[in-house]
């Protein structure tokens, strides 16, 4: 911690603050390589050749460059099914969930509902329980439903098991909206339906962006429930199609590294396209 | 809870809420009941009914084709004397303390370190909040690579002349499980910064101005303003560790499905394997409900937090 900065008023000489500077960058530069590196190394080995990662190992320089892993990954590994599956099962969960969450929130937070907080502790307490609680009676629950190794099984479970946490971020947020800009809606004449796609949605929107952007990599990066409520490989998701590549290409370091970036990808995008909200969200979350 | 939170809110809503009349209706429209009512049965029918089911199977023995057998404390009794149990249960303890203490610390010390606003601090940040959006999976195949015996990590060791460290990581029963919590750390620390950074942005300068004036060193202001101000984000940071830790699956599964011969087994892939490999649904089942009461301590005290900022 050479570099703590003292925003001091207290003129400081010019020769410190640059030695400031510099171990500023040296130790957040040196942490920021450390991170970089991994993610740098599945880049460089999945357009790496298997004879040069099998010659000069996976910890190498590269000596070779071609897409051959990546299509062996996206067409004989199935990753472009894979891809295909989890953008079926995130986009409609994300929109349930939400759709679902804001209703609640949005009748918890503006109405006298009866036990309203009692409701939205026992919601958020479903979200905290660990899944393996429900992972046996989950899987039967689907089979008894015909749904058993469905994407609808996986989009049921997921709906159902993150909704708690999104009603009680949406309510926290919805409660700060003053209770004028309602008031003068009901005395307009507009009904709750109104009320909640008129005025309250609207208001909600950096909300509901956030948790859209940080439910998109949550329900896209799950393995667990996809692996408890399905069983043939064309129907998995890319995480677990990943798991299954890994065991089919095993030591073919290139094909498992483009897999990654593959699966990786879509999750990326989402963050650098919404970085703000993403971290937004995190934050709406917790540290309320 | 309940007991102690509940009359502090009802003198409060009788003061405030009495005067200016009730302003919210008090016949709630049948459309906002809905409102509430359809969701909740969604999370009734997906996680309530299977997590009594799931209580109530602890208690039998069950191979998923014939009705389960109601065996009492049966499967309780059998986990003193299963080995694999307690190694599980070391290992998910190992990973509380070392993932959940190095990812708090060290997400705290960046936090610390990156609050600082600087030309070029926002790429740093995103350095290291990257990996957040990976999958653990992903995550997990990304470091296998470097741990291979001729990847990345045993080069470096060759090339700085440590080559008598090389190793087999995750193929060793000593190292498998440590092998394993690091691309949990990569992963978790951004996650962990970004509560902090936001915590310490709420952190007002007028204190250390003060703490300044009066001569306190930089190890004193952290001491006595950084770490009680930032109490309310340590008992988030800690509850989100605890939870995350006792849920952590996707990793393990993916490196080493908690091999070799279990030494990186949690709590959690144990039950997964016990259930669904070994196909002893009871067994799991009862594996599950230990997770459960672990996890049962943080998961009320995260509730009575909530139950405050509900009635706030």
């Amino acid at each position: 911690m050479t570099a703590t900065h003292t925003p001091a008023p207290r003129p400081r000489t010019g020769r410190r603050r640059m030695l400031g500077t510099a171990g500023f960058h040296a130790s957040a530069g040196l942490l920021s390589v450390l991170w970089l590196l991994p993610i740098a190394l599945v880049l460089v080995t999945s357009v790496r050749s298997f004879d040069d990662v099998a010659a000069h190992g996976v910890g190498s320089l590269p000596h070779s460059f071609t897409l051959d892993g990546f299509r062996q990954a996206w067409v004989d590994g199935g990753q472009q099914r894979a891809l295909i599956n989890s953008l079926l099962v995130t986009i409609p969960t994300v929109l349930l969930s939400l759709l679902l969450a804001s209703t609640a929130a949005f009748a918890l937070s503006r109405y006298d509902v009866p036990l309203r907080r009692t409701l939205l502790l026992l919601m958020l307490g479903g979200n905290l329980l660990p899944p393996q609680i429900l992972l046996v009676p989950v899987s039967k629950l689907s089979e008894m439903l015909g749904l058993y190794d469905s994407l609808y099984a996986l989009i049921g479970v997921q709906v159902g098991f993150g909704i708690g946490f999104y009603v009680f971020v949406l309510h926290g947020f919805m409660r700060s909206i003053p209770p004028e800009i309602q008031q003068a809606a009901v005395i307009d004449g507009a009904g709750p339906w109104q009320i909640y796609t008129r005025i309250i949605l609207p208001l909600a929107k950096p909300a509901m962006a956030a948790l859209s952007a940080l439910s998109f990599t949550w329900i896209f990066n799950d393995l667990l429930w996809a692996i408890t409520v399905l069983r043939t490989d064309t129907q998995m998701p890319i995480t677990a199609s990943l798991i299954g590549l890994q065991g089919q290409y095993v030591s073919m370091w290139n094909v498992i590294a483009a897999g990654s970036v593959i699966a990786a990808a879509p999750t990326v995008i989402v963050f650098l396209k919404f970085q703000r909200h993403f971290v937004a969200g995190l934050n709406l979350g917790a540290v309320k | 809870m309940a007991v102690l939170t509940a009359p502090r809110k009802e003198t409060r809503r009788r003061t405030e809420g009495r005067p200016p009349a009730r302003k919210r209706a008090t016949r709630v429209p049948p459309v906002v009941l809905a409102f509430v009512l359809v969701p909740l049965l969604a999370e009734a029918f997906w996680v309530f009914w299977p997590a009594l089911q799931g209580f109530y199977l602890a208690f039998t023995q069950w191979d998923g084709v014939s009705a389960p057998q109601f065996i009492g404390l049966g499967n309780f009794r059998e986990m003193f004397g299963d080995a694999v149990f307690r190694t599980a249960a070391l290992d998910t303890v190992i990973w509380l303390l070392l993932f959940g203490g190095l990812s708090a610390a060290l997400g705290l010390g960046a936090a610390l370190l990156l609050q600082q606003e600087r030309r070029g601090v926002g790429f740093y940040r995103a350095a290291l909040f990257l990996p957040v959006v990976f999958s653990l999976v992903a995550t997990a195949l990304v470091w296998q690579a470097m741990y291979q015996p001729d990847g990345l990590i045993n080069k470096t060791l060759e090339a700085v002349g440590l080559s008598g460290l090389t190793h087999a990581w995750l193929a060793d029963q000593d190292t498998a499980l440590y092998a394993v919590i690091v691309p949990a750390l990569w992963r978790q620390i951004g996650y962990v910064m970004v509560l902090y950074l936001a915590g310490l942005k709420g952190i007002d300068p007028v204190l250390y101005e003060a703490a300044k004036v009066d001569g306190a060193t930089r190890w004193q202001q952290f001491r006595h303003i950084t770490l009680p101000q930032l109490s309310s984000v340590n008992a988030v940071v800690i509850s989100v560790i605890v939870i995350d830790s006792l849920r952590s699956f996707d990793v393990v599964w993916a490196l080493t499905r908690g091999g070799p011969y279990h030494s990186s087994e949690l709590l959690s892939t144990y039950m997964y394997s016990t259930a669904f490999q070994s196909l002893r649904l009871g067994y799991g089942s009862a594996l599950a409900v230990v997770i459960f009461v672990l996890a049962f301590g943080v998961i009320a005290s995260y509730l009575v937090r909530a139950f405050r900022e509900a009635d706030a």
